[in-house]
């Protein structure tokens, strides 16, 4: 089953185009990654993909739904950790997981969302208000949060950011849980070889058009990549 | 419903942890009527007189910074994005957080009648229709103020731009609230308080009815 089919999506901020034209599939369960320099478009297109925001022009179907007409049908299939954690500062960790807990039905049990910190390493911070953790702990937090949600399309907009070497492989084993789970997941990371070394499918943009969507080990490397290599962390 | 009910056990959390700013409110709306008092001068008839429409136009002026913080919050990290997304239900996020303001807002206006006494020597013996004057007028600026306050807690220019959009809006509130304030500080000969307190019904059923209408426009791309 395709879980995403984009069509022509364009995205403009302002008088600036963010996506021009981008088509492609993902087919249930696969890992992709998305790459391409500053500025590409990576974190619109996932918010595009998000729902977030709304594309201008195209045709999306998240699991053949409409994003446009069945925005909350694809957001309950959805999930996005983007630059921003969409976390409250003023509350505890466990608050926090609670809040999104009580919207999508989950277990709210303290001792289930301690369980929860737990897999992200934060088993004992869970007390402790955000406004005090690192950005690295706000980053773990939120992944927590998108295991909550227990979305068939998971959306991560530069996961290992702000992670120490301890947390790439945090990813490394959520992605890895994810797959097993049958999850689809699209990755936007400046980190090529490892997300060569993850996902099967690979897509390049390059000031807002896609130029290569196909097998990640065909994936030509983003402008620029080779010449600055990239900290691959783990 | 269950939905309303994790958005404003959400934005009841949200503003307990924020108390400290509360009191904060509190005093800017007790100094300024405080001031207000200042313009007016020693003559305690005046000042009965006025007592009504300061005590709006104080809790007014502290409620654009209640109203403005209460989405600060939100929008940190995005987080009401965040709820969107899961998704949450736009409707039940804006009477949540709409229904948290009024209990902050009512909470002021409570707090203020006491300044009013001491400061403008009117008081009244009708607490319970203080109280409904009270509740309603509230009902009728925070509805509108929560969705300006939406609205505006993106622009950059927000704390300017708050007042501007809400304070014409809300001007049939403030007339009708501070005159069936005055009503019950000055006396009510002619039977008027009624007719006043329906106006404010009727505001605050229309603010609160369109409000929940407007807010997934106003927060969705």
């Amino acid at each position: 089953m395709i879980a995403v089919a984009a069509g022509g999506l364009c995205r403009r901020y302002g008088r600036r185009w963010a996506l021009i034209e981008v088509t492609f599939d993902l087919f249930e369960g696969s890992l992709a990654m998305v790459t391409g320099r500053n500025g590409s478009g990576k974190s619109t297109l996932l918010r595009v993909l998000a729902t977030a925001i709304r594309a201008d022009q195209g045709s999306l179907e998240i699991f053949g739904h409409d994003a446009r007409a069945e925005r909350d049908a694809v957001r309950e299939q959805t999930a996005l950790l983007g630059h921003r954690t969409h976390l409250y500062e003023p509350l505890t960790a466990l608050e926090n997981l609670a809040v999104a807990a009580r919207f999508v039905g989950g277990d709210r049990r303290r001792a289930a969302l301690l369980a929860r910190l737990e897999e992200v390493g934060l088993g004992d911070r869970g007390d402790d208000l955000v406004q005090t953790f690192s950005a690295g702990m706000r980053q773990r937090l939120a992944l927590a949060r998108v295991l909550q949600q227990r979305p068939r399309l998971v959306l991560l907009d530069e996961p290992y950011g702000h992670l120490d070497p301890p947390g790439f492989l945090l990813v490394d084993r959520f992605l890895q849980r994810l797959r097993q789970e049958g999850a689809t997941v699209l990755m936007a990371t400046h980190l090529v070889q490892r997300g060569r070394d993850i996902c099967d499918r690979g897509l390049v943009l390059e000031a807002g058009r896609l130029v290569y969507a196909g097998p990640v080990g065909e994936m030509p490397a983003p402008l620029a990549a080779d010449a600055t290599p990239f900290a691959e962390g783990a | 419903m269950n939905d309303l009910l994790a958005a404003l056990r959400k934005d009841l959390l949200l503003q307990w942890r924020g108390r400290a700013q509360l009191i904060a409110i509190f005093a800017f709306g007790a100094a300024a009527l405080l001031l207000f008092s200042f313009a007016i001068g020693p003559d305690s008839q005046s000042l009965r007189q006025h007592a009504a429409g300061f005590l709006w136009l104080g809790l007014l002026l502290a409620s654009t910074l209640s109203l403005a913080e209460s989405f600060e919050r939100e929008m940190e990290e995005q987080a009401l994005e965040g709820l969107l997304l899961l998704p949450a239900s736009a409707r039940a996020l804006y009477y949540g957080k709409a229904i948290a303001n009024w209990g902050h807002l009512t909470l002021l206006g409570v707090a203020l009648v006491p300044v009013m006494v001491v400061l403008y020597d009117a008081g009244t013996l009708r607490l319970l229709s203080l109280f409904c004057v009270i509740l309603l007028g509230t009902a009728g600026l925070s509805a509108p103020g929560t969705l300006y306050a939406a609205m505006t807690s993106q622009t950059r220019g927000r704390q300017t731009l708050l007042p501007l959009l809400l304070f014409p809006l809300v001007v049939p509130v403030l007339l009708a609230a501070v005159k069936a304030t005055s009503l019950l500080i000055l006396g009510d000969p002619m039977g008027q308080f009624r007719p006043w307190i329906s106006l404010l019904v009727v505001f605050a059923v229309l603010h609160w009815s369109l409000g929940g209408l407007l807010f997934g426009r106003v927060v969705e791309d």
